[in-house]
């Protein structure tokens, strides 16, 4: 492979070195769908990836399933990583990279291992998302103005710590998704104790999970006559629907 | 006194209610012996056409009729399930899917059989993870009891039911820009038509429907449309899941009829405002809808009042504001969102939001000229209707919507305002 030139982003390039950059670009040049036996690809990714694409009537469908079980495995979508998906599905890693960077959750640069996304979308930021964000940026150790716009890890690499779009769970607000679970609503004394317990690897406020929490309108209400009428139908018919009540 | 009418969210809290025992000693699944073994696709789609039911996603289309678009014959079909959940404010469809995962996998097999597709898709947003292995649980339970995968209840019938996950893009829930991605893309809108009805997932016909509206078609089935269109208003039957946030007491889903005065959802159910506080201002139907004015809490809350208000029923989102919020702070953070959120593809979404955001921070900076006001509001005019999707008019009816209602708020923020100096000094 020829050897690449420093990388710059090319809004920072000069219009002459723009069109230098483009007429070295040679078809030949590009990257080509590597080898199986050319990338040292561990098993189990393997079986993951090929499991993923027998799901689909097209193997494409599993690009975002083979980006999630890199992103698993190594932490981050590491180029290495990305070339062994490419490999197993018989895709560019090029067309691989073009889809990860597309996406929010995949991350193309190493971030801290416990992940915490602030929602700090409306319904959020009106119950004081802002605060909390700010909470979490303290405790952690990561740069608020980063965390803001588009994630900070701190400097130890146990945490990555980010402002998010609306999470869908505005009953809860303000809210986090705290290594892929979801928790609320959360004071900045929760943030301390949370960054706490990902440091010491324990459970997560389980009284905050959302996946404990009720519907809002509490107990069961009577039923509507309609559907109380559909249920004894219903009951009657297979003569089995013990549960109705 | 307001009360809530359950349907789908019947027994919503009972332990056991998401494994599929609990499920079928409930009745789940008589739907699915009935669309398999008793109906043909004709009656199936006849049922969902007679039941008015309206998609629950935010555009509010008749289900029947969409399923009516499909070309009949021999083809690979496909059903997918809109479960990217990602419009500001709406949640409905996570506790629908965390709690009563069966509904749903039963409606998106009915579906399938109704319009003969080989696959139904659950396209489920990345950052439901907890969410999405309660399904493949669900699924998984489906496959084992004969109820999905090869030859159903021994009808012959073949339906694959695959849960995929995204990775973190609005756009996604957009139909189009959904298919891209689930074909393993970067989510980019299409241009349409061709409707997916006609050409869709991998260029075969596809009907796309919202889970709630899947998580509909069961009851339809089991109980027929009259039953059903025994429930809400003539054009808009059923009931809703309604996702009530922001400034209330008691935020959360609550099921009612559609067609009960908004005041009984956001005051009654969900509590108001917290004590000494009034509501400003309200989202119908998530951040994408225009917003409505505290007087408009009268108007029946369905899908033909909302429009008739100027605004839209949309997801069913209410998102309340108390007159503790400033409506620029409060435009300028749903403007922010719509310019992360776009794909870029189309010139008057990617820079439409970007100079509303830019105009919205000077106003709320206090730096903003009487010019910016006429600037912001004709850049929503020229957003609206000239994009391949309507991720921009849903920054540009909301924006555009609180700069008219609300023009003297944003008056006294101005450069000069009395208002404007007091906040920078």
């Amino acid at each position: 492979m020829t050897e690449l030139p420093e990388i710059r982003p090319t809004d920072e390039l000069s219009a002459s070195e723009r069109e230098a950059l483009i007429a070295s670009m040679r078809p030949e040049d590009a990257e080509r769908v590597p080898e199986l036996h050319e990338v040292d690809v561990p098993p189990e990714l393997r079986r993951e990836i090929e499991e993923a694409m027998s799901r689909y009537p097209q193997i494409r469908s599993a690009a975002i399933p083979a980006l999630w079980a890199v992103q698993r495995r190594y932490g981050w979508c590491t180029p290495d990583g990305i070339r062994q998906a490419a490999a197993v599905m018989g895709v560019t890693p090029g067309y691989l990279q073009a889809v990860a960077s597309f996406y929010d959750l995949f991350h193309l640069e190493p971030v801290g291992r416990h992940r915490v996304l602030v929602c700090t979308n409306i319904s959020c930021w009106m119950r004081g998302a802002d605060t909390l964000l700010a909470a979490f940026c303290e405790a952690a150790g990561c740069d608020p103005g980063e965390a803001g716009h588009g994630g900070a890890s701190s400097p130890d690499g146990e945490l990555y710590v980010s402002g998010f779009e609306c999470l869908g769970a505005c009953d809860i607000a303000p809210m986090a998704s705290v290594d892929e679970r979801y928790y609320g609503p959360l004071g900045e004394a929760d943030a301390a104790a949370i960054v706490d317990q990902l440091r010491r690897g324990a459970e997560v406020m389980p009284e905050r999970a959302l996946a404990r929490r009720p519907a809002a309108g509490g107990a069961e209400p009577v039923p509507d006559p309609r559907v109380a009428e559909a249920e004894r139908r219903r009951a009657g018919e297979t003569g089995s629907a013990r549960g109705s009540e | 006194m307001a009360a809530e009418t359950r349907l789908l969210f019947r027994h919503i809290d009972e332990p056991g209610l998401a494994t599929i025992d609990g499920y079928r000693r409930r009745g789940g699944y008589r739907a699915l012996e009935r669309a398999f073994r008793e109906l043909d696709e004709d009656e199936i789609q006849k049922a969902l056409q007679d039941s008015g039911l309206r998609g629950r996603g935010g555009a509010g289309f008749s289900m029947g009729q969409k399923a009516g678009f499909l070309p009949r014959g021999e083809m690979e079909k496909y059903v997918c399930c809109n479960a990217d959940e990602s419009e500001p404010g709406t949640f409905k469809d996570r506790e629908l899917m965390q709690k009563n995962p069966h509904q749903l996998v039963e409606g998106c097999l009915i579906a399938a059989r109704a319009v003969g597709a080989r696959y139904a898709f659950i396209f489920i947003r990345g950052e439901y993870w907890e969410i999405a292995d309660v399904l493949d649980g669900a699924v998984a339970e489906a496959y084992a009891a004969g109820l999905a995968g090869r030859n159903i209840l021994d009808t012959g019938i073949d339906v694959d039911v695959v849960v995929h996950r995204g990775a973190g893009a609005y756009i996604c829930g957009e139909e189009t820009a959904l298919l891209d991605s689930l074909e393993g893309k970067r989510g980019n809108p299409r241009l349409k038509p061709p409707f997916p009805a006609v050409q869709g997932l991998y260029g075969g016909p596809t009907l796309i429907n919202n889970v709630e509206t899947l998580s509909n078609v069961p009851h339809i089935v089991a109980n027929g449309p009259e039953w059903f269109r025994s429930f809400g208003t003539e054009q808009s039957p059923g009931t809703k899941v309604v996702s009530v946030s922001g400034c209330v007491q008691r935020p959360g889903n609550y099921e009612v009829e559609l067609g009960i005065p908004a005041r009984e959802i956001v005051e009654g159910l969900a509590g108001g405002p917290p004590p000494g506080r009034r509501v400003k201002a309200w989202f119908p139907g998530g951040s994408s809808a225009p917003v409505l004015t505290e007087a408009e809490l009268d108007l029946p809350y369905s899908f033909e009042a909302m429009a008739e208000a100027g605004s839209m029923l949309g997801s069913g989102a209410i998102i309340v504001a108390d007159d503790s919020v400033s409506i620029p702070e409060l435009a300028l953070r749903t403007a922010r969102f719509y310019h992360h959120e776009s794909c870029g593809k189309c010139t008057p979404c990617r820079e439409g939001t970007n100079w509303t955001v830019k105009v919205l921070e000077r106003v709320v900076r206090g730096e903003a000229t009487p010019m910016d006001l006429d600037i912001l509001a004709s850049v929503q005019e020229n957003i609206l209707g000239n994009c391949l999707c309507v991720l921009g008019d849903s920054m540009a009816m909301p924006v555009g919507s609180m700069v008219r209602k609300f023009r003297a708020e944003f008056e006294q923020a101005l450069e000069g305002a009395p208002a404007a100096l007091e906040a920078a000094a």
